[in-house]
């Protein structure tokens, strides 16, 4: 049995994205009675041969599978795709189970109409969530199968075989097909599902473990698949909106003649101002023309300079709920702190973008009271409602589609562009389609938060007998240390944030790591040892031992090394949704900047499902997260950014990948956890201490930056 | 508003637009080509890579009125009847997508530069692609690609 996979780790993080809608628009009276007065509700489905989850809690109802009589075999799921792999992922589960060619299915996700709501895509949850169900679904109807083959046939289920799509008896065969079209089957529609069907044990996987190519692959390169800002609908208009010229700036009064004389549609609800043309340069040109009438009233707004005082002086020191202050101690951190050697330090990090290729777009499509919005988002289901409740619909009423997006990284929680394509749409009795510029989605977009750290430990020999954390606003992922420390303190408190905050890789565990494992080097440093024995010192944990000594095997670590002249090597850990990572890191002082001159990872997730796409996830994780720690800060002032765009705000390049190794362990005796996020959290790190062994200057703040000889 | 006429992926075609409206919009809103994508509209990320006469462009700097008269190749014109080309094979080959938002660009790029240097160095390979973003920093895979390709044109040249 492998290691159960532990929910509790699992608490999302208290800046994990639920935002209310942005705008709230006038009641349509008339239509809205006349919705609710109408009682008729047409549910057109296909043919679900069992809706796992309605009867038991054996199976929840988060996947569903379709099994047509044409022998078309469907897997549905409201999780979204944005280049994490998971669609593969889902075929690769369902194709185990079933025991049928992977080519032989069809994954559709994200389609609120259709799919069970399976919550948002985030906090790696796909993996060790999402891919049990559908093995469980999908076995339990293999044995569905498998017993209205045998009452077919008049023999025992144990003696039948599954194959290739079809259930086997000597030379006897019934493809599931037939099967679905027979009367038994149709008899199991209502009844809940086989309870405990065994899933294929690891040894015995063929499709799960592989490394399967993308299953979209061939639509990518061709130019042939739809994102959402691709999708055309007959007659469509394209959309653009009226952006304040600073945060917090309040609409006062607007012309919207100078729009329409363009020929566009032009509006105003509230706050909301837009227009829709027949094509995205009028629609431009229209809400340009219509801007120069606008009259805001401005609102002060701080800078991004001194931020950390900033948020310190806006921090939420009490009251409690779901986003508020946390505290947990174990231990008398006070008392073994006044009696123990003490070191201290503060830390910073910025807000940063998340800035997916693709920025928000939205299709909206309204038929009477009916909406329909295709949309890149991460949250179908929370931004159905959203809608819901800015256009007064019920859930019957809104439907969100999500096609697979180009990009999200914990950045697409929200439903502000689907909003607005759907008011426009509105507004021009057409379909619009709203793709949002890059500045609109570096200004408007929410950002990873910034944040600043208190950190004190206490140490007695080699071991750290007090910890005593103190962390404003990253988020609660992975701030409670690793480490092994009879004596822990560990504070959140929230602050009022300047710009909008949300998801993002690993949200708080990028901040809270960062600051840990610094830390972690200055006591190595006091504690006069080596910054990787010092940390296995101070841990139990196999798993975390591991990915330490796999990554400093791979690189070749040796206590008291000397890089050479102006370089230094650094090493941090990290721990974090049911996954492990370590790093280590070379670089070379170049006075004016740092170069990264060697990245070596280890990670490890429990069984690997697919090496291929783990490769690729923790690879791109690291180098995005390479970003963070070396160039990556939102600068504003103002209420205006300062670097809002690709040539001001440097993200990496070709150019700027360094020699990287990756090492992955397989656990297959432990549950498989998500991948997507935990190698960001020890990159920034493992170069800030890097850096320190190169210059002997202390990095405590990000991006990394070497200060004024 | 003027007549412009575009020879796109070997057909005439034309369309009533300003001079100054990007090719990136008229491939994607009148030519119905969505597969040339929008990143930035300002050089920065070459999402939007087209090739214009052969040479990699971006199409969101390029108004409609430079390419009058030209041949425009996007990614949907590559592959021809169902045969993929040797970079777009490549590319699936290495996995070089993550959410393939950047692919397009990337594959007409590396396409365009193995015509003019079948044998790229390394160095001239990062020459060529750096102007590109991929935000999913698929880098690593995405360079495999294009050596790849370059490999696999060598030995079909053999
Ligand atoms: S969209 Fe053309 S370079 Fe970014
Ligand atoms: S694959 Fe997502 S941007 Fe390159």
């Amino acid at each position: 049995m492998p290691e159960r996979f532990r929910e509790d780790l699992f608490e999302p993080d208290r800046k994990e994205l639920s935002e209310s809608p942005a705008y709230r628009f006038d009641l349509d009276r008339r239509q809205w009675i006349a919705i609710a007065g109408a009682g008729l509700l047409v549910t057109a489905a296909g043919r679900v041969v069992f809706s796992p989850g309605v009867a038991g809690a054996e199976i929840p109802p988060s996947t569903r599978l379709h099994l047509g009589e044409d022998g078309s075999i469907t897997v549905l799921t409201g999780k979204v795709e944005v280049g994490q792999g998971s669609r593969t992922e889902i075929l690769q589960a369902a194709a185990e189970e079933l025991r049928v060619a992977p080519e032989a299915l069809r994954v559709m996700l994200a389609d609120t109409a259709v799919t069970p709501d399976d919550g948002s895509t985030a906090g790696s949850r796909t993996t060790p969530s999402t891919v049990p169900v559908v093995r469980r679904t999908c076995a339990a109807a293999r044995e569905m199968l498998v017993r209205a083959a045998a009452e077919t046939w008049n023999l025992n289920a144990s003696q039948l075989r599954v194959e290739s799509g079809a259930v086997v008896h000597a030379d006897k065969r019934l493809a599931y097909a037939d099967l679905a079209r027979s009367k038994r089957l149709t008899s199991a529609d209502d009844d809940s599902a086989p309870k405990g069907v065994p899933l294929t044990e690891i040894d015995d996987w063929t499709i799960l473990g592989r490394a399967l190519l993308k299953t979209k692959a061939r639509e990518i390169v061709t130019g042939a698949h739809r994102y959402p800002s691709d999708i055309v609908r007959p007659n469509m208009l394209y959309g653009a909106v009226l952006r304040p010229p600073s945060y917090g700036a309040q609409l006062e009064s607007v012309d919207l003649t100078h729009g329409e004389e363009l020929g566009a549609v032009a509006i105003r609800d509230g706050g909301f101002v837009g227009c829709a043309a027949k094509t995205s340069y009028e629609a431009r040109n229209a809400v340009k023309a219509i801007g120069k009438s606008a009259k805001w009233r401005i609102a002060p707004h701080p800078s991004s300079e001194g931020l950390g005082a900033y948020l310190k002086g806006r921090a939420q020191i009490s009251g409690g709920g779901r986003r508020g202050p946390r505290r947990r101690e174990h231990g008398d951190v006070d008392s073994v702190l006044a009696a123990a050697k003490t070191l201290k330090a503060s830390y910073e990090i910025p807000f940063v973008q998340h800035a997916p290729m693709e920025p928000r777009a939205a299709v909206a499509e309204w038929d009477e009271r009916n909406l329909t919005v295709w949309t890149g988002t991460q949250r179908p289901f929370g931004v159905r409602e959203q809608l819901m409740e800015a256009f007064r619909l019920t859930a019957e009423q809104a439907r969100v589609i999500v096609p697979d997006t180009g990009g999200g990284f914990g950045g697409k929680h929200t439903g502000e562009v689907a909003i607005e394509a759907a008011r426009l749409a509105k507004a021009a009795g057409k379909p619009v389609s709203l793709c949002w510029t890059r500045e609109e989605e570096f200004a408007w977009a929410y950002f990873r938060p910034a944040a600043a750290f208190e950190v004190r430990a206490g140490l007695s020999g080699e071991k750290i007998v007090a910890w005593d954390f103190t962390a404003y606003n990253p988020g609660t992922a992975g701030i409670e240390t690793p480490y092994a420390v009879p004596n822990v303190r560990t504070q959140y408190f929230p602050c009022d944030s300047p710009l909008r905050e949300g998801s993002y890789r690993g949200i708080g565990a990028t901040g809270n790591n960062f600051a840990r494992e610094v830390f972690m080097d200055e006591l190595a440093g006091a504690a006069g040892l080596d910054p990787l024995e010092f940390r296995l010192a101070n841990h139990n944990d196999e798993r975390l031992t591991n990915v330490l000594r796999a990554a400093a095997d791979r690189f070749g670590w040796s206590p008291g090394q000397s890089a050479g002249q102006n370089r230094g090597t650094g090493i941090a850990a990290g721990f974090e949704k049911g996954s492990y990572i370590a790093i280590c890191a070379q670089v070379r002082d170049e006075g004016e900047r740092i170069e990264v001159e060697r990245l070596v990872s280890a990670f490890e997730c429990g069984a690997i499902i697919n090496p291929r796409n783990l490769q690729a996830q923790v690879e791109g994780c690291v180098i995005q997260g390479l970003g963070a720690a070396m160039s990556e800060e939102i600068r504003f002032e103002g209420g205006q950014l300062l670097n809002g765009s690709f040539s001001q705000y440097p993200v990496p390049r070709f150019r700027d990948i360094p020699p990287m190794e990756t090492v992955l362990l397989d656990r297959p005796d432990i549950e498989s956890a998500g991948a997507g996020e935990t190698p960001i959290i020890a990159v920034a790190p493992a170069l800030a201490n890097a850096v320190f062994a190169a210059t002997g200057q202390r990095m405590r703040s990000l991006p990394l930056r070497l200060h004024a000889a | 508003m003027a007549r412009f006429a575009v020879n796109v992926n070997h057909e005439e075609l034309s369309t009533e637009s300003p001079p100054d409206r990007p090719l990136l919009d008229v491939l994607r809103e009148d030519f119905g080509l969505i597969g040339t994508k929008y990143g930035c509209g300002e050089g920065q990320c070459r999402a939007c890579t087209v090739l214009i006469d052969d040479q990699p462009r971006a199409s969101c700097l390029t108004p409609i009125s430079n390419v009058d008269g030209k041949s425009v190749t996007t990614i949907e014109g590559l592959a021809s009847d169902d045969q993929l080309t040797k970079v777009q094979q490549a590319f699936i080959d290495a996995d070089a997508a993550q959410c393939g938002y950047c692919t397009a660009g990337m594959i007409v790029e590396a396409t365009a530069l193995l015509k003019r240097n079948p044998e790229p160095s390394r160095s001239e390979i990062l020459d060529a692609m750096n102007p590109h973003l991929c935000r999913c920093c698929g880098y690593r895979n995405i360079l495999a690609s294009v050596e790849l390709a370059a490999a696999s044109s060598e030995a079909s040249d053999a």
